[in-house]
């Protein structure tokens, strides 16, 4: 039953994928809908049955389909394993997913390749599920590279314009670089453990087999996949340029799910970190710092996709920033507070982008509060969610991991951490303020919004609202009910009730002066940031990553193509080939000369054989002593 | 007479024969070339068999003699054929083998 819930997706992608192949002209926009949307659903209500058995305090569910490989100690089974941390994960991934497809319905409707997006949006969800159910690293691997290539294929869906496929190829090469690091790790964890099994399990069991040295290498090595997958410095340029997909896909996979996949790793490996706290550290510094730079990022981008981007690089920043300190349990919360928000947050951008005509530069909105009444409201809790505003959902996950950060005395950390959670605040509030509240300019008619677009909206608001009660602390009157299913290798926190109010306070406080100085800066007359200082136009080109990357990695690599295509080819390595073939030619001239048909020359040839022949055997071997 | 020079003999005649098989054209010189190389495995054969005490090699010996006298009559049959259709006995002649030359 268990392998059902990764079955069924990849089966409908597949099925779907076959009658749009048989004709791509054919809406059939029932069929797609009702397997495309159902399948996911099914997906849902069979990891809430599995969900409910774990809540009810059962073992991890285990589920093997049959053998894979099988060569000496090298066995890997196709098998599913549904331990509480898999559990929380699938619930809210199909939750969410069926809940993005059912908008996707909406959004996706007058598209051509309804059949195809569909086909791919399963496959999407299959593969993650995939991930995340995996029983051992290979497999996980198989999941890691599906939800890669699922991603290249959302991204690059608008084919028919070359930026867009630019944008899916930069995401799966950037991947790939992280994937290195990936397999590496896992080829080392499989040499160092000499064939004692391969499951997560018996790694567990047998982590101490494993020196310290070897350890520290694999948490870098897997943390080196996570950063290319969860848009990490320095391996996160991929993300922003993966907004040309369309919208559902930004909400789905490029903010609630895949993306935290990194993240589910490290807690996935939790046992190998909780070994290495050096490796925890450098993970929570990268994260600290892809939080503050992606925060400052997006306090001055235009494009309403690329902000939210931005921001999802920051949550996730914040996200290994829990993880790299020890608090599996507060990373794995904000991934799940997380996908409600920022799933809500991508659909509202998208209901505004159809409702406007494809639009997406913020500055071209404005004042849509009246004209888009219900995705305003859900946004603005989306938005509250984000920005740490009690009682929201996001403010619970994020004070937990700021708490963590001063905790564990890592001051730095806790005040880039602080610091980011008002940026947050204010470019979250300057992307609302700017759509919905400053002056409108004029406009074609609003685009009707279809009901499928807009029920899941106040659903996830819902959520928004209310899932960061799950993980409330008892300094907030809650008993961190996620932290203790979860049952993660937590790094002890020793710290007052007062502190932690304290912090909160100072949360709330950062939060609301964000949102306050947004409002004043961009709720009456919103201005796009104009480049009228080095530091601003530093910032709007975003420190000129993407120029960095192509000038010190990109050109070195192109021009070396290019010796070797255009000088080291054709000249060394054919040229080598060449003069054999000539050398063959005069050679064979020469042979050709022997074989003159006289019987005579033959006889010579024999004579001449046999005589060295016979002075070898007689010098070399001494045949004759 | 002690064997060596009835081994040195045999190489002699062994040689000449050699040296006549390729440096000459004429197919009855060619014929007789061959025979002086087997003439002197022959010699060989028989000396062995006296050093050694053995009958069996003397006896192989007056065989290969019979052998060869069959073997002449086949030769001449043969050469003579092979004149009536060619008009020649130079064995460069029979060259139908060769390999035809390749411009590289």
């Amino acid at each position: 039953m268990l392998s059902l819930i990764v079955i069924l997706p990849f089966l409908s992608a597949f099925i779907m994928g076959v009658v749009y192949l048989g004709d791509t002209k054919k809406k059939r926009y029932l069929f797609y809908t009702l397997i495309g949307v159902g399948i996911p659903a099914i997906s849902t209500v069979l990891s809430f049955i599995f969900g409910i058995q774990l809540l009810g305090g059962s073992e991890p569910i285990h589920h093997t389909l049959f053998q894979w490989i099988s060569i000496g100690d090298f066995n890997i089974e196709i098998a599913f394993m549904a331990d509480r941390l898999s559990v929380v994960m699938i619930s809210f991934i199909t939750f969410i997913g069926t809940l993005i497809h059912i908008y996707a319905a909406g959004y996706m409707k007058e598209d051509e390749g309804y059949g195809k997006f569909f086909a791919y949006f399963n496959l999407f969800m299959g593969s993650m599920l995939l991930l995340v159910l995996a029983d051992n690293p290979i497999m996980m691997f198989v999941g890691w590279e599906l939800v890669g290539l699922s991603s290249y294929l959302l991204i690059g869906f608008y084919h028919k314009e070359s930026s867009n496929i630019t944008a899916a190829n930069k995401a799966f090469i950037l991947n790939r670089v992280g994937d290195f690091g990936f397999i590496m790790a896992i080829s080392l964890l499989f040499i160092s453990l000499e064939g004692s099994g391969f499951t997560f399990e018996s790694i567990k069991a047998n982590i101490s087999m494993i020196d310290h040295e070897t350890l520290t290498l694999i948490g870098i090595l897997l943390f080196v996949g996570a950063m290319g997958k969860s848009a990490q410095i320095p391996l996160y340029v991929w993300l922003p340029d993966a907004m040309a997909g369309p919208t559902p896909v930004s909400a789905l996979i490029h903010a609630a799910t895949m993306v935290t996949a990194g993240v589910y790793m490290v807690a996935r490996y939790s046992f190998i970190y909780i070994e290495i706290p050096d490796v925890g550290l450098f993970i929570a510094s990268i994260g600290a710092a892809s939080a503050l730079f992606a925060a400052i990022i997006a306090s001055y981008q235009s494009d309403i996709k690329k902000i939210l981007a931005y921001s999802t690089m920051s949550q996730l920043g914040y996200m290994f920033m829990a993880v790299g300190l020890g608090a599996y349990s507060s990373g794995i919360f904000h991934v799940f507070t997380h996908a409600f928000f920022k799933a809500l947050l991508f659909m509202g951008a998208g209901a505004v982008i159809i409702a406007l005509h494809h639009e997406q530069n913020i500055f071209k909105m404005g004042g849509l509060k009246k004209e888009l009444k219900l995705v305003y409201i859900t946004m603005f809790i989306a938005t509250l969610a984000i920005s740490g505003i009690p009682p929201f959902a996001g403010f619970f996950s994020k004070d937990a991991i700021l708490i963590t950060a001063f905790a564990s005395e890592h001051y730095i950390l806790w005040s880039i951490g602080s610091l980011t959670a008002m940026l947050t605040a204010f470019y979250m509030f300057r992307l609302l303020f700017t759509v919905f509240h400053s002056q409108p300019t004029q406009r074609k008619k609003l685009h009707a919004l279809p009901a499928t677009m807009t029920t899941p909206l106040v659903i996830l608001a819902f959520g928004s609202a209310t899932v960061g009660f799950l993980g409330a602390n008892e300094a907030y009157g809650g008993n961190s009910w996620i932290n203790t299913f979860l049952a993660l290798p937590d790094r002890a926190l020793n710290i007052s009730h007062a502190t932690e109010y304290m912090l909160g306070g100072l949360n709330v406080f950062l939060g609301l002066l964000g949102m306050g100085l947004a409002y004043k800066l961009f709720a009456q007359e919103a201005q796009e940031a104009k480049e009228d200082s080095l530091f601003r136009k530093v910032v709007i080109h975003k420190f000129y990553i993407d120029e960095i990357y192509g000038f010190f990695i990109l050109k070195p690599l192109l021009v070396l193509s290019d010796f070797i295509a255009k000088v080291m080819d054709p000249k060394i390595f054919d040229g080598f080939i060449y003069l054999n073939v000539w050398g063959y030619r005069k050679a064979a001239v020469l042979f050709n000369r022997l074989q003159n048909g006289k019987v005579r020359y033959y006889a010579l040839y024999i004579l001449i054989g046999v005589s060295v022949m016979s002075y070898y055997l007689i010098l070399k071997l001494k045949v004759m002593s | 007479m002690s064997p060596q020079l009835f081994f040195l003999l045999a190489s002699i005649l062994f040689s000449i024969g050699l040296v006549g098989l390729v440096s000459r054209k004429n197919l009855f010189v060619l014929y007789m070339s061959i025979e002086l190389m087997l003439s002197s495995v022959n010699l060989l054969l028989a000396t062995f068999s006296k050093v050694l005490g053995d009958a069996g090699g003397s006896v192989i010996a007056l065989l290969i003699i019979a052998v060869i006298a069959a073997e002449a009559a086949l030769f001449l049959a043969m050469t003579v054929h092979i004149y009536r259709n060619n008009r020649t006995v130079d064995s460069d002649h029979f060259d139908k083998l060769r390999e035809e030359a390749h411009n590289a």
